[in-house]
């Protein structure tokens, strides 16, 4: 598959197409997600608006010791007052089972827009984080992650 | 000490030390290798969920259970006080068996002998809470057990053990833990294998767990028969880790990937 | 197992944002893994996380099986009055925990 330039193409044109990719991964229901199916669980929370890469920070390692427990924190610039404010972070990955991994949401109480956790990454992918803020526009940032498994896996 | 006893115990001190040995100012816990945010999640008590255990076994602590209802509490007070520098050195000999226990079993000893209740199976949520309240009491304390006349035969045993070679794979614990650590194992750093931090949380298993159950994780990785839980062979195998170990700090609950 | 440690500071400046840090026991069990004779191990996991701050709700998170086992949640909140704090956890098979943490605010 062709990769566009921009997250906003990409996201554009996998919009395109969503109607044919959303009918296939239902009926293949395939072991892990697919960027198409990240894709459509992005438009569940962003609908049509358009979203932008900026603004959002997402730190990850580059490098994790075990997919099981990886650290997670996201930050958003923003006032945080009730004109101006991040009302939600939802955080989605490419190639885990599911895309969903955590939606956060803030008011004008937060005082700032950061949040931490811990996340479970299957395998060596890209975890996209967008923020929706309260005059309706969206934002996105993107880390590539490499996974690694433990040596000796003993018996469950 | 007189000379010649000086002399004889020079000479027993420079026997036992191996050339293979990591030499002592080159011995490093495994927090060592682990990456930053580990590390962090090992050293935050509210990120560490170890402490989730530690907690649990603080309750349980007080609790009086048994025919004799009788809490750890009763006897022991505070563990605060009382188990300071206890798990730091554990295996400890025990006169009633002849040889040396560790924790766990130290643990269900009282159990059924002060408090007439049942012994907790190994790897038991409550197991596994008791000891890591206790071991909590010791972090940050130097690792010493106790060498001497009666446990010398056993750290033996144990030495003998970390040396053998075992398995399908045919490998002794010394092959990669004294000979290669520092190296990668499948994407993996091997440490040295001390059990600084024992019990710990190890992000593979996703919960708390004991340096037993490690063992029998690392003999089933290089394809060797794992002994049973409490069996003699990883006692010893503990009490010389924990010997190899001697000064370092203790860092438990640790968290480990 | 103990439900949860809580970390909140005890006194703060009205105004200031303080950082609350929250850990919950709790296995998250994805519904992907299987038993060794095959058979699937079924979901069970915290769907929600909610906190209010003298009963008005000020952060919530919505989790899915890919959060790590034994929760972990650090968010801010700005001190703006004396009182307490309320953390809930809702999940699969009923599941419900609650913690509560008293501030005082100057």
């Amino acid at each position: 598959m062709q990769r566009p330039t921009s997250r906003r193409e990409f996201l554009r044109a996998a919009g395109a197409a969503a109607g044919l990719g959303l009918a296939a991964a239902i009926a293949v229901r395939p072991a892990e997600a697919t960027p198409a199916a990240m894709q459509d669980a992005i438009r569940k929370v962003v609908g049509t608006a358009r979203v932008s890469p900026g603004r959002v920070k997402l730190d990850l390692p580059p490098l994790v010791e075990n997919g099981n427990t990886v650290p997670l924190a996201v930050s958003v610039e923003s006032a945080m007052t009730e004109a101006d404010h991040v009302r939600a972070i939802h955080v989605f990955t490419e190639k885990n089972p599911q895309p969903d991994v955590v939606g956060f949401r803030f008011g004008p109480r937060a005082g700032r827009a950061s949040v931490a956790t811990r996340v479970r990454l299957a395998d060596t992918q890209t975890v996209i984080a967008i923020a929706e803020l309260s005059d309706g526009s969206f934002w996105s940032a993107s880390v590539a992650v490499v996974v690694t498994l433990a040596a000796c896996l003993e018996e469950a | 000490m007189r000379p010649v006893a000086a002399a004889v115990w020079a000479i027993v001190v420079a026997a036992s030390v191996f050339a293979d040995e990591i030499p002592p100012a080159e011995r490093r816990s495994g927090y060592d290798f682990m990456s930053r945010e580990t590390r962090a999640m090992q050293d935050d008590e509210i990120a560490n969920p170890g402490m989730l255990w530690v907690l649990e076994g603080a309750s349980l602590w007080q609790r009086k259970i048994g025919t004799a209802a009788r809490a750890c509490a009763d006897c022991h007070g505070d563990a605060r006080a009382s188990m300071a520098a206890v798990a730091a050195r554990y295996p400890a000999f025990d006169a009633e068996r002849g040889r040396p226990i560790n924790l766990e079993q130290r643990i269900n000893a009282c159990r059924v002998a002060r408090q007439g209740a049942p012994a907790l199976s190994w790897e038991s949520r409550e197991l596994l809470a008791l000891t890591a309240h206790v071991a909590r009491q010791s972090r940050g304390l130097p690792i010493g057990v106790t060498v001497d006349a009666r446990t010398q035969p056993f750290l033996d045993a144990g030495r003998a053990t970390f040396r053998r070679r075992q398995g399908q794979l045919n490998l002794a614990c010394s092959q990669c833990h004294d000979d290669h650590w520092g190296r990668q194992l499948a994407g993996n750093v091997i440490p040295q294998a001390h059990p600084t931090g024992y019990p710990i949380y190890r992000l593979e298993w996703q919960s708390l767990g004991s340096l037993q159950r490690r063992l029998r994780g690392c003999l089933v990785g290089i394809r060797a028969e794992p002994y049973d839980y409490g069996a003699p062979e990883l006692v010893d195998l503990e009490l010389y880790l924990m010997w190899r170990a001697r000064g370092m700090t203790f860092e438990a609950p640790a968290v480990r990937p | 197992m103990a439900n949860a440690l809580i970390s909140v500071p005890a006194r703060a400046r009205r105004g200031e944002i303080i950082e609350i840090k929250t850990l919950v026991s709790h296995p998250m069990e994805t519904g992907y893994r299987r038993t060794q004779l095959g058979a699937r191990i079924p979901r069970d996991i915290i769907r929600l996380f909610v906190c209010t701050y003298n009963g008005t709700e000020i952060f919530r998170a919505e989790l899915h099986p890919a959060i790590a086992a034994n929760p972990f949640i650090v968010f801010p909140t700005v001190a703006t009055e004396s009182g307490t704090l309320t953390f809930q956890w809702t999940g699969d098979n009923g599941f419900s925990a609650t913690e509560s943490a008293a501030i005082t605010v100057e």
